[in-house]
C-alpha cells in the first residue's frame, strides 16, 4: 500500500527547527523527515483489532509541529519511528471487528488505550479517562500515544492501517465523509470545554482561530453557560467563522489584551526592558488554541486572579510568573475522554450548521502530493482553510 | 497699519497656495474662481504689558479693584488655562505667568498668605512639570510646586469637588472644591478664539464629568451654531447658565486675555504670508522647508514642528466681571480674526496642520485630526457655515500619525472598538460614553499620568456633530484611506480626485471656499 511514513532524520529535524521559521519551504522539502512509501500493511494480530481502509485524514497542528522539529523532546519515548502520521481518520472497517460488520464507516478516537495494548485497564483507563492512559508505552504494540505516532498500526496518511475496536465509533448515516472527518477534532474541543470548567456567565478568551480554536468556541458556546466568548483571529475568514462558531467578539492579535482590558474593566500594566504587558483584572478563562509562546502569554496575562488558562494548542514555553502571581489554574486539555462521552456528543455537535459548512471547505489532497498538502496546512489560515485532509483514495 | 482679512478670487495670476497637513505643508494650485479666505494680518500689540497688566487689576471692568478684594486671612485660588492655549505654546515668559506673578504681588502686599494654583484642566490631560513650569513661569513655580500649592485640577478627586446645585434647566454644577470654597477665585484666561473664556473658564474648567457631560454631548454640540458665538451656542449657553449659579457662591475674578496672530515664529513665519507676496528669500524659504520636510523621517518632522513656539503678541488684556469682561473680550477677538464672507459655498477646502489643542507634545491622531478640521475649523464661523447645507468639507492631512498611548489611551479603543461600531455621535454617546468614562483605568491613567479622560475622545466626536449634520461628505486629500473609512470618510490622493469625488454629491463646477489658516480666522458668513 502507498503511505507516508516519518522516519528518524536528526539533520532534517535540525534544520527544519533552526530554519523552518524564515523559510517556510524548507518545512515541505529538505527538512521534512517525511517520504512516500510502498509498504506492506500493517496488521495487528491481536484480539479486537481489525484494518480499515482509509476515505480521509486530516493534517493536525500537531502533525505540523512534529513535521517541522517543534514538537519538545518529551514526546520522543512516547512514539516508534518510523511510523505513518495521521490521527484524524474516517474510513471503512475492511475485516468485521467486534459487533460491527466489515464495511462499516467509522472514525476513530486515536488514543491508543490499555484496552488497544491488551492490558488490564490502568487507573486513568478505568475511571474513563482514556486520554490520560498511564500504558501508552508497553503492551501488544508498540510505543505510541495515538495512532498515527505508531509503528505497529500505521495511520491515516496512508491507504490502509489496524484500528481498535475500543477505538471506533460508527459514522451517522447523513453524515459526509468530509464532516466525519471533524469528528476527531471536535471531540477534543468537547473535551476543552469540560476542561475550561466554565461558569454561567463567564468571560472567556479563546487565542487562535483556526481549526482548533473555532471548534473550541463552538463547543464552548454549545456546551456551557460562558456569557461573553472573545476569539482572537488573525484573518478576515477566521473572524467570520468565529463569528458563525459562537464568537462575541472577534479581535486581532495586536489589540487583544487592550479589547480585554475594556471589557473587564482591568487595568493594564506595562513592564519595562520590553516586557510583555498584562492586566491587573482579566476574563475568567482563556484558551490557547495556538500553542505559541506568543498566544500562550496572552492568555496567562489576560486572565483574572483565580481564573484558568487551558491549554489545547500543544504548548510552547512562556513566563509563568502570571500563573503565580495571579495563583491562575493551568490545565492541560489532551485528545478526549471516553468515560465523558466526548467522542458521542462530538458526532451530535458536527451536525450542526456551522459545521456542515465547515465540512465542505476540507481541502482534499491525493498522497503524492503531500508535499502541497503540507504547504497548504502551514498557510491555511492566510489561504481561508480550516482544514486539510489526504485522501488516499485519489489519484490524482 | 493693520491690513484686515480678506477674500481673494483666485485666478490664472494666482500663485499656489500653501495649505498645511499635518507634519508638513503643500502648494496647492486651487480652480479658478475658488475663494481663498485670509485671515487679518496681527492688530498693533500692548507696548508695555507689565503696565497693562497692572490697569486692568487696578481698573477692571463691573468689579472693585482686585487690591481692594484680598483681605489678610482670605483663602485666594488662581486658576488659569492649561497647556491646549495659545496654539503653539508662546515663547517664555507665558502672559499666564506674568500676570499670576502680579496677582501674587497683590496678594502678598495685602497680607494674603492661604494661596493655591490650579491648573483648569478639566478632563484634559495633566501637564507636566515643564509644561507647568513653562506658563506659570520659573519663579511662581518653584515657590508654589514643591509645597504642593500649584497643581493640576483634578476632576475625578471626589474628595476635592463641590456640588454647587443645578441650574434652572437641571444642571448639576460641580467645580474642585478649593475654588469653590475660596473667598475669591482669580482666573487667568488666554482668549484664543471667540469660543474660549467668559463662564467656560471656570464652569468647564474647573469641573468634574458630572458637570461637563451636561453640555458636551451630540444634542448639545449639534445646537451650537456657531461656537464662536456664544449666545448662538447651545454648549455656552448651559456653560452660561452653569457660571452664574457659581457666581452666586464664589466671587470670580476673570482676567482675560487676547492676543494678535503672530502663530509661527522664524523660520516658519513666511507660512504666515500672503503667497503673492513672497519674497525671493521667502520662496527659496518655503522650497527649503518642503525638500527638507520631505525627506526628513516622521519623528524629526514632529521634533521640528512641536519644538516651534510661537510669537504671540498681547492685543489686550480685561479684568473684572466675567460677562462684561468677556464681551470686551470676544470683541478684541473678532477684531483679530473676524473677516467678511459673502454667501455659502458648495464645497469648503482646509488644512489641517500639525497641532490642535489636544495634542501639544503629542501625535495628531485621526479623531483629533477630525475634530481640529470639522470641529474647530469648519465651526469658525459667525452667522453661517462658510459651506452650505449638504456641501463638502475637502481637508488635507494624512490621518498617518497613529496614537499616543501615553496621552490618549482611551482614543485608541475609541477608534477601534466604537468608530468600528458606528460614527453617528448620536448614537455612540449613550451605547458608549457611560463605559469610557467610568473606565477605571482610564480614570487612573487621567489622575496619575499624563492622559486624557477616558471620555475626552467622545467629546471630540462630539464637537464634529453639527458639520457631519451639515455636510453631505467629507473628503481627506492624503489621507490614509483606512482611518478615513473607520471614521466614516472618504479620501483621495490630490485636491482633483477630491472634487471629482464631490461632484457626485455637489455637481462638477461647484463654488469653492479655502479658509487659509491658521493663522485663526473667523468667517463672518453673510
Amino acid at each position: 500500500m502507498l503511505a507516508l511514513e516519518m522516519y528518524r532524520s536528526v539533520a532534517k529535524t535540525a534544520l527544519g527547527k533552526v530554519a523552518g521559521g524564515r523559510m517556510p519551504l524548507l518545512l515541505t522539502g529538505a527538512a521534512a523527515p517525511l517520504r512516500m512509501v510502498t509498504l506492506e500493511a500493517p496488521r495487528v494480530e491481536h484480539e479486537g483489532w481489525a484494518r480499515l481502509r482509509v476515505s480521509l485524514s486530516g493534517i493536525c497542528g500537531s502533525d505540523l509541529g512534529m513535521l517541522s522539529g517543534r514538537t519538545s523532546l518529551y514526546f520522543q519515548p512516547l512514539v516508534s519511528l518510523p511510523f505513518v502520521p495521521g490521527h484524524e481518520i474516517v474510513g471503512e472497517l475492511i475485516d468485521p471487528c467486534g459487533d460491527l460488520e466489515a464495511g462499516t464507516r467509522v472514525v476513530i478516537d486515536p488514543v491508543l488505550t490499555c484496552a488497544a495494548r491488551g492490558l488490564e485497564a490502568c487507573e486513568a483507563c478505568a475511571r474513563g479517562e482514556t486520554n490520560r492512559c498511564s500504558r501508552i508505552t508497553v503492551g501488544d504494540i508498540s510505543s505510541g500515544l495515538q495512532t498515527g505516532f505508531c509503528h505497529d498500526t500505521g495511520g491515516g496518511w496512508s491507504q490502509q492501517l489496524s484500528v481498535h475496536r475500543s477505538q471506533l465509533h460508527v459514522v451517522p448515516e447523513g453524515y459526509s465523509d468530509e464532516q466525519a472527518l471533524l469528528a476527531e477534532p471536535v471531540a477534543c474541543a468537547v473535551h476543552t470545554a469540560r476542561r475550561a470548567a466554565v461558569k454561567p456567565g463567564d468571560r472567556v478568551l479563546v487565542s487562535g482561530a483556526g481549526a482548533v480554536g473555532l471548534l473550541a468556541t463552538l463547543a464552548l458556546r454549545e456546551l456551557t453557560d460562558a456569557g461573553e466568548i472573545v476569539v482572537v483571529a488573525k484573518h478576515a475568514h477566521q473572524r467570520e467563522l468565529a463569528l458563525q462558531f459562537g464568537a462575541t467578539e472577534v479581535v486581532a492579535p495586536s489589540e487583544t489584551l487592550r479589547r480585554i482590558r475594556r471589557a473587564t474593566s482591568a487595568f493594564m500594566i506595562e513592564p519595562e526592558m520590553m516586557a510583555a504587558p498584562y492586566l491587573l483584572g482579566g476574563v475568567d478563562v482563556t484558551v490557547d488554541a495556538v500553542g505559541s509562546k506568543e498566544s500562550l502569554q496572552t492568555c496567562l496575562h489576560a486572565t483574572r486572579a483565580g481564573g484558568r488558562v487551558v491549554l489545547s494548542g500543544m504548548p510552547a514555553s512562556a513566563d509563568l510568573s502570571a500563573a503565580w502571581f495571579r495563583e491562575l489554574e493551568v490545565v492541560g486539555t489532551y485528545a478526549s475522554s471516553r468515560g465523558a462521552g466526548d467522542f458521542a456528543t462530538a458526532l451530535d455537535l458536527v451536525g450542526h450548521d456551522a459545521m456542515c459548512r465547515l465540512a465542505k471547505t476540507v481541502a482534499p489532497y491525493p498522497l503524492h502530493r503531500w508535499r502541497e498538502a503540507l504547504d497548504h496546512a502551514h498557510s491555511a489560515g492566510r489561504l481561508g482553510t480550516v482544514k486539510v485532509a489526504f485522501d488516499p483514495r485519489q489519484t490524482k | 497699519m493693520t491690513r484686515p482679512g480678506f477674500v481673494l478670487e483666485v485666478d490664472d495670476r494666482t500663485p499656489p497656495l500653501l495649505v498645511h497637513e499635518g507634519l508638513g505643508f503643500r502648494l496647492e494650485e486651487f480652480p479658478q474662481g475658488t475663494r481663498v479666505i485670509y485671515p487679518p494680518e496681527s492688530l498693533p500689540t500692548v507696548p508695555d504689558v507689565e503696565g497693562a497688566i497692572r490697569e486692568s487689576l487696578e481698573n477692571p471692568v463691573d468689579s472693585e479693584p482686585l487690591r481692594e478684594l484680598m483681605f489678610p486671612g482670605m483663602r485666594l485660588t488662581i486658576a488659569f488655562d492649561d497647556l491646549s492655549l495659545p496654539l503653539p505654546s508662546m515663547k517664555a515668559p507665558d502672559i499666564r505667568g506674568r500676570i499670576i506673578e502680579q496677582v501674587l504681588t497683590i496678594a502678598a502686599e495685602k497680607g494674603v498668605d492661604d494661596v493655591e494654583i490650579v491648573a483648569a484642566l478639566a478632563l484634559h490631560r495633566r501637564m507636566t512639570d515643564a509644561e507647568m513650569r513653562h506658563i506659570v513661569g520659573e519663579r511662581v513655580f518653584r515657590s508654589f510646586a514643591p509645597s504642593g500649592k500649584l497643581y493640576n485640577h483634578d476632576a475625578e478627586d471626589r474628595a476635592n469637588l463641590e456640588h454647587m446645585g443645578q441650574t434652572e434647566k437641571g444642571e448639576d454644577v460641580e467645580i474642585n472644591k478649593r475654588a469653590a470654597t475660596s473667598d475669591l477665585l482669580v482666573y487667568v484666561n488666554v482668549n484664543l478664539v471667540a469660543m474660549d473664556g467668559g463662564h467656560k473658564s471656570v464652569g468647564i474648567g474647573l469641573a468634574s464629568y458630572k458637570s461637563i457631560k451636561h453640555h458636551h454631548n451630540a444634542k448639545t454640540m449639534v445646537h451650537s451654531r456657531s461656537f464662536m458665538d456664544h449666545k448662538h451656542s447651545e454648549m455656552h449657553s448651559s456653560a452660561w447658565r452653569m457660571g452664574r449659579l457659581i457666581g452666586e457662591h464664589v466671587k470670580v475674578f476673570q482676567i482675560e486675555t487676547t492676543l494678535d496672530n503672530e502663530v509661527f515664529g522664524k523660520p516658519y513665519d513666511t507660512l504666515l504670508k500672503r503667497e503673492w507676496e513672497w519674497s525671493l528669500r521667502d520662496q527659496a524659504t518655503v522650497l527649503g522647508l518642503r525638500r527638507g520636510l520631505a525627506v526628513a523621517p516622521q519623528k524629526m518632522r514632529h521634533k521640528m514642528f512641536h519644538d516651534l513656539r510661537s510669537n504671540y503678541g498681547l492685543t489686550g488684556i480685561t479684568a473684572g466681571a466675567v460677562e462684561p469682561v468677556h464681551e470686551l473680550t470676544v470683541q478684541r477677538v473678532h477684531q483679530q480674526q473676524r473677516v467678511k464672507v459673502e454667501g455659502q459655498s458648495d464645497v469648503m477646502v482646509m488644512g489641517v496642520p500639525f497641532l490642535g489643542p489636544y495634542n501639544v507634545n503629542s501625535t495628531m491622531n485621526p479623531i483629533l485630526a477630525a475634530c481640529m478640521g470639522l470641529g474647530y475649523y469648519f465651526n469658525s464661523y459667525l452667522r453661517q457655515p462658510v459651506v452650505r447645507e449638504g456641501g463638502v468639507a475637502i481637508l488635507y492631512h494624512p490621518l498617518d500619525e497613529g496614537f499616543n498611548t501615553l496621552t490618549h489611551p482611551s482614543y485608541v479603543d475609541f477608534y477601534e472598538e466604537v468608530l468600528a461600531d458606528t460614527t453617528d455621535p448620536a448614537l455612540i454617546g449613550p451605547k458608549f460614553e457611560e463605559q469610557f468614562a467610568t473606565d477605571p483605568w482610564y480614570v487612573h491613567l487621567y489622575r496619575t499620568s499624563n492622559a486624557y479622560h477616558g471620555v475626552h475622545p467622545f467629546y471630540m466626536w462630539y464637537w464634529i456633530a453639527h458639520a457631519l449634520d451639515h455636510l453631505g461628505d467629507v473628503i481627506w486629500v492624503g489621507g490614509n484611506p483606512r482611518a478615513a473609512a473607520r471614521m466614516g470618510f472618504r479620501s483621495a490622493s490630490t485636491l482633483r480626485d477630491a472634487l471629482e469625488m464631490a461632484s457626485s454629491t455637489v455637481g462638477p463646477s461647484p463654488s469653492i471656499t479655502y479658509l487659509r489658516n491658521p493663522p485663526h480666522l473667523l468667517a463672518d458668513v453673510r
